[in-house]
């Protein structure tokens, strides 16, 4: 008997159908139930799965650059460690992503490799440059904020493993936004030109991080399944609303302005309305077009690669000692 | 069958890890994570799975050395337990009010 | 001291922020030795801060990071103990001195390299900082010895951890031995200087620990590992040294002034 990973890994034609599978599967979703890794599941879910928890896994990896650019460079050693942390809990986010969707039959290396070699998507907020420390401010405030806000409804995604692995994601990162928030707190009471660092940061990061969202969702054709699958919980364009009715009081909290004059309280809607984003730019950045796409992808192949004799190292190490304690064990057994 | 994920062509395999996260509880499951051996595969289970104070102990197997029971024949496999509810304190309900029992 | 302020004793976790709060100022003598100590793991967790987002897997950067982040802990205890004896904090002596005034051993400055380079640099600082911490515990000093009972544990992990991979990559490939052989070649002439013993260290007795009386466990236990790893002591050059007298090799200014840059250019700011 096969999982539904490896019978598609020894080939890769279209499953045969299998009624029953199918049944139990629609069954599962309609009682919004998890499926497992071993359960029947329709190729589409399954591609459609590997597809956005590997971006998700991918957007973690990418992630870690624009943060750790200040890792060094931190003000604080209290700020240096916090910093730290973050960068590192991207790792370890990524790492339990990537095992997540391993569950669906794709290694680690096959995702590693369709990233460095851009075949695979991650989330293009990521490929904006963190010119100043405000920015470690701005992504913990701003982008893990729009993060969360499209996590928290992913715990409850219908693919086990993926559900499992954001619970985990969002308990660790509940920190993460808090500590951007405070980075800019200090910043805005801070000197002229510490205001000024913020203010200048937040006007970069705001637009792009409305974005993560993805395109309206008149624009967004895959949305649809996702959320008839429970994979998605809810449209792009209501969680871009929420994030916005989190924010704009928290700017007040903050001291700091939002970049767009529409941003006004509807008492109708109960919304805060906002005014359009330049979609153009959004498609500039995804297609690779963006501020720092090429250096991204550099600096994650270089890692690879440069840490290539390393892994064969402590892979031949490993088999160096399996045969070696399979001779021992032999000559044991001999001598017995 | 082994665990969903393993994959024979990776240069490091894929360990499952088990968490026990205080004294007197059993060991759970945390995930996965990769590591060329054993040795290697607790120590990168204690940095990724225990950085916020989650563990006390920790298991790592191979994902290839896990048996798990076939999917198809769940059936056949937990089929025998459901309607064998006299195996539970709730069914014996005559008792109720009487202390201590 | 209320009851509701912190009291230092071992066997808590204790942080900057305690040391801080518990304000017992250490004389001149025991702050230079706290600020040694706190200089090593400082410049120690700058350079591995580095490597995260960089390591050889993803499985390592986040070990490198938990070790950067322990040595980061080791180095804000320290220097914030130290800082109470001239009225400053943590940030003014890791931001605000000079270069002549980083009183860290050479070795932990050394430059990156490559995995190899680090694992030999960690293999050797770690098994120091484990023979040195776990005699400090006993220190007279209660607040060394409180920071130490804390670290001796965590470098305890970081030498385990520098041992798997000098085995790693000392039996593993042709090109991994070779890496390693010229990793440990670097960083060895930078072990000599670890051992010498000065006036401060003698002016402080027992609250603090000779390095002297650290060679022979040093040599015993790497020279154990190296073995196993099929591995010689390197030999030849040994550095003349200094850094406790705060010179240092070419290596120590341009991270510093990275380290520094931020800060130093928002001298009144806070962060």
């Amino acid at each position: 008997m096969a999982t539904a990973a490896q019978r598609k890994r020894s080939d890769d034609a279209e499953l045969p159908e299998d009624p029953a599978g199918r049944a139990h599967f629609d069954e599962l979703i309609a009682a919004d139930q998890r499926v497992e890794p071993t359960d029947w599941m329709p190729d589409a879910y399954r591609k459609t799965l590997v597809r956005q928890v590997s971006q998700h896994a991918h957007s973690e990896i990418i992630g870690m650059q624009p943060e750790g650019n200040w890792i060094t460079r931190a003000p604080s050693l209290k700020r240096k460690a916090i910093l730290m942390a973050k960068v590192q809990d991207e790792a370890g986010h990524g790492l339990y992503l990537y095992s997540a969707a391993q569950t669906l039959g794709t290694p680690r290396d096959k995702m590693t490799e369709d990233l460095i070699s851009g075949k695979a998507k991650y989330s293009s907020i990521f490929n904006y440059p963190t010119p100043t420390w405000a920015d470690m401010g701005s992504i913990g405030w701003l982008v893990d904020g729009a993060a969360i806000c499209n996590q928290v409804p992913l715990c409850r995604a219908s693919y086990g493993p993926y559900a499992r692995a954001m619970v985990r994601i969002c308990k660790e990162e509940s920190f993460h936004q808090r500590q951007g928030f405070e980075i800019l707190l200090h910043l805005s009471r801070g000197t002229k030109e510490q205001h000024e660092m913020a203010q200048e940061s937040v006007n970069r990061w705001y637009a792009p991080a409305l974005m993560m969202f993805g395109p309206p969702d008149a624009d967004s054709p895959n949305s649809a399944q996702s959320m008839a699958w429970n994979i998605k919980r809810f449209s792009n364009d209501e969680l871009r609303q929420r994030f916005v009715d989190m924010i704009v009081p928290q700017a007040e909290v903050l001291g700091l302005t939002l970049p767009d004059p529409d941003i006004k309280w509807n008492e109708e809607r109960g919304h805060y309305d906002f005014g359009d984003l330049d979609w153009d730019e959004f498609y500039e950045v995804l297609k690779g077009r963006g501020p720092a796409n090429a250096i991204r992808l550099e600096r994650r192949r270089t890692a690879h690669e440069e840490g290539a004799w390393v892994r064969e190292a402590a892979a031949a190490y490993a088999e160096r000692r399996r045969v070696e304690s399979e001779k021992a064990r032999l000559e044991k057994v001999q001598a017995a | 069958m082994s665990t969903p994920g393993t994959n024979d062509t990776e240069p490091w395999p894929l360990w499952e890890v088990f968490v026990r996260s205080s004294r007197g509880l059993s060991h759970l499951h945390a995930g996965s994570l990769h590591a060329p051996d054993a040795e290697m595969a607790v120590r990168n289970a204690r940095d990724l799975y225990t950085r916020r104070n989650e563990g006390v102990s920790i298991w790592v197997v191979r994902s290839t050395d896990i048996t798990t029971s076939d999917p198809d024949a769940k059936g056949a496999f937990f089929e025998s337990p459901r309607g064998k509810e006299y195996r539970h304190a709730s069914y014996y309900t005559e008792s109720e009010g009487v202390k201590h029992l | 001291m209320s009851d509701q302020t912190f009291r230092i004793s071992a066997g808590e976790a204790l942080t900057a922020e305690k040391i801080t709060e518990a304000g017992e100022k250490p004389t001149e003598a025991v702050a230079n030795y706290a600020l040694r100590l706190g200089d090593d793991a400082l410049i120690l967790a700058q350079r591995l801060g580095w490597w995260i987002a960089r390591a050889p897997e993803l499985e390592e950067d986040v070990a490198l990071g938990n070790i950067a982040l322990d040595q980061l802990g080791h180095a804000r205890s320290f220097l914030s103990y130290a800082a109470l004896a001239w009225d400053k904090t943590e940030d003014d002596l890791a931001y605000f001195r000079h270069e002549p005034e980083f009183v860290n051993l050479q070795l932990v400055e050394q430059p990156n390299g490559d995995f190899a380079a680090t694992i030999a640099r960690q293999f050797i600082i770690s098994h120091f900082q484990f023979e040195l911490y776990r005699r400090l515990v006993d220190s007279t000093d209660a607040t060394l010895a409180a920071i130490a009972a804390k670290a001796v544990k965590e470098v305890d992990y970081h030498r385990d951890h520098a041992t798997q991979w000098v085995l790693r990559l000392a039996l593993g490939t042709e090109e991994s031995r070779r890496r390693m052989i010229a990793g440990l070649g670097v960083m060895w002439p930078y072990v000599d200087e670890m051992f010498r013993d000065d006036e401060l260290v003698e002016s402080l007795g027992d609250v603090a620990v000779r390095p002297s009386l650290l060679r022979d466990d040093f040599d015993a236990v790497t020279g154990t590992v190296l073995a196993e790893a099929e591995l010689e002591v390197p030999e030849g050059f040994v550095a003349r040294g200094g850094g406790r007298d705060g010179i240092h090799t070419e290596f120590f200014g341009p991270m510093l002034a990275e380290m520094q840059v931020l800060a130093r250019a928002h001298p009144e700011a806070t962060w």
